[in-house]
């Protein structure tokens, strides 16, 4: 079956696509490297190589999980299935 | 028998370390030696020119690192001989005298009182005599541990910290155990996973070493700030590859010293390690040029450079190996790539056979084959300044 994403760690609230894009609507299959479980998620929008998915319904100051530690907070309320990128997440740190 | 080669081919220079090129450097001590330099880089066939943009006015630290790095970079031992221009005789046989404690041969010139084309007639007869030695020298077969293998990736993207890092860092848990020299660096580029990064220093001196390191340069960075610093970093080819925030962008970075290499020292930027083999951490930028001309500096022979978006950079004296997990990098930039990974996002290939190909190339690559940024003509000499000249 094709993975069309690859999550990191199991705890990770993100997801990388690693096929040319995932389309909106798409039930999108997920590799969880760590554990090396198969999971699926519905796509809500486009979103390309490389970009990054919600596994998980995150909510607006929520931590982003990725490599199982923390890379940043959100800033706006992301749905399961939606894109995650620097319209809605910011570092904590500069 | 492991899946990867055990020796390469190599010139054993006289102080015992092994390059695996063979160039004869001619090196300007200042900016304005630069014309010259290149003049003999014409006249003379099979010389390598290395203009730069400094030495003039610089004092302290910032003089005391400039001398590093040109010193070093004569000294390192892909260089078989050194030809060094300078304007006045002071600085310039400062940098020969620092050069010949390698023992290989070395000699300087100065501009002042002579001109540009007496000097340059001088130089090129001691050029022309330099080659002449230096092509006659041959390759002997030589174990990896007399490898010294930098690293630092650049136009990352979540590829490079699904792939292409993780990749590398297979190849340093694989060779680290042989008692290969090794080096990573970036400082700022660690920021988010400065904390993890602490904790695989082998000693508790490494590792407090390494924090004060990265507290005093990530300080640096809070005190000049004009803005949260996006487009700088992550730079713009980091996010338009996907990677949203400094703190992903080092967690992927740390992907490239594996799992169970730990680092021995924290040195100093274009410092030479002295505690043996091992991985070392070096105080270093995260712009590929500056960091790739400071790990050179301290005596590495070999760089892996994985890339996302396709950065392109090469260096004069060390050959760069790229390697890249973006299937797209990889098809539209093929004449920059070295070594393609991106079968590890299809799961066609994991990173333990990733890892023995890169062992491969590398070795290819010491043993002389040209990297794609060699046969471009990739020659990124950049030097590290740290404040205004006086």
């Amino acid at each position: 079956m094709e993975t069309h994403f690859i999550a990191h760690d199991a705890a990770d609230t993100v997801g990388v696509v690693v096929v040319e894009k995932v389309l909106a609507g798409q039930e999108a299959t997920g590799w969880i490297m760590e554990t090396d479980e198969t999971v699926t998620i519905k796509a809500l929008v486009e979103v390309p190589l490389g970009h990054k998915l919600a596994l998980a319904d995150i909510k607006n100051e929520d931590t982003i999980i990725k490599y199982g530690n923390d890379i940043g907070r959100a800033v706006s309320d992301i749905p399961k299935g939606g894109y995650v990128h620097v319209h809605n997440v910011k570092t904590k740190r500069w | 028998m492991e899946n990867w080669q055990q020796s390469f081919f190599g010139f054993r220079r006289e102080n015992g370390r092994v390059g695996v090129r063979n160039h004869v450097l001619i090196l300007p001590v200042d900016d304005i030696s630069n014309a010259a330099v290149e003049m003999v880089g014409h006249n003379i066939k099979g010389t390598l020119s290395i203009p730069h943009s400094y030495g003039r006015l610089q004092f302290g630290a910032d003089l005391e690192l400039f001398f590093r790095t040109i010193i070093g970079t004569g000294r390192n031992p892909n260089v078989a001989a050194v030809v060094v221009i300078g304007i006045e005789p002071g600085w310039t046989q400062r940098v020969v005298d620092g050069i010949s404690q390698t023992g290989k041969p070395v000699s300087g010139f100065s501009i002042e009182g002579e001109g540009d084309l007496a000097t340059v007639a001088k130089v090129s007869r001691k050029a022309q005599e330099y080659v002449q030695w230096a092509t006659e020298l041959q390759r002997e077969e030589c174990p990896l541990s007399d490898l010294w293998i930098s690293v630092k990736c650049g136009e990352s993207d979540t590829t490079s910290g699904l792939g292409s890092n993780p990749t590398v860092g297979n190849l340093m848990d694989k060779l680290d155990p042989l008692g290969v020299h090794l080096c990573f660096g970036e400082t700022s580029e660690l920021t988010g996973a400065e904390q993890v990064c602490s904790n695989r220093a082998s000693t508790p001196e490494a590792k407090e070493k390494f924090l004060n390191t990265w507290n005093e340069y990530n300080n640096f960075i809070l005190e000049n700030k004009t803005s949260d610093l996006s487009e700088s970093q992550p730079t713009k080819g980091n996010i338009a590859g996907g990677l949203t925030t400094i703190e992903e962008k080092a967690f992927g970075n740390l992907q490239k010293i594996g799992k169970t290499t730990n680092f021995i020292d924290v040195l100093e930027p274009a410092e030479e390690p002295t505690k043996g083999p091992g991985l070392y951490f070096m105080d270093t930028s995260s712009a590929a040029a500056e960091c790739v001309t400071l790990q050179a500096a301290a005596g590495f022979t070999v760089h892996l450079f994985p890339t996302g978006q396709g950065n392109v950079i090469g260096n004069p004296i060390e050959p760069v190996i790229k390697l890249t997990a973006n299937p797209n990098t990889a098809a539209s930039m093929s004449e920059h790539i070295d070594l393609d990974v991106s079968g590890i996002l299809k799961r066609e290939m994991n990173l333990d056979q990733a890892g023995s190909e890169l062992v491969n190339i590398t070795v290819r690559t010491a043993n002389g084959r040209h990297t794609c940024a060699e046969s471009l003509g990739h020659r990124e000499f950049v030097l590290t300044k740290l404040f205004r000249s006086a």
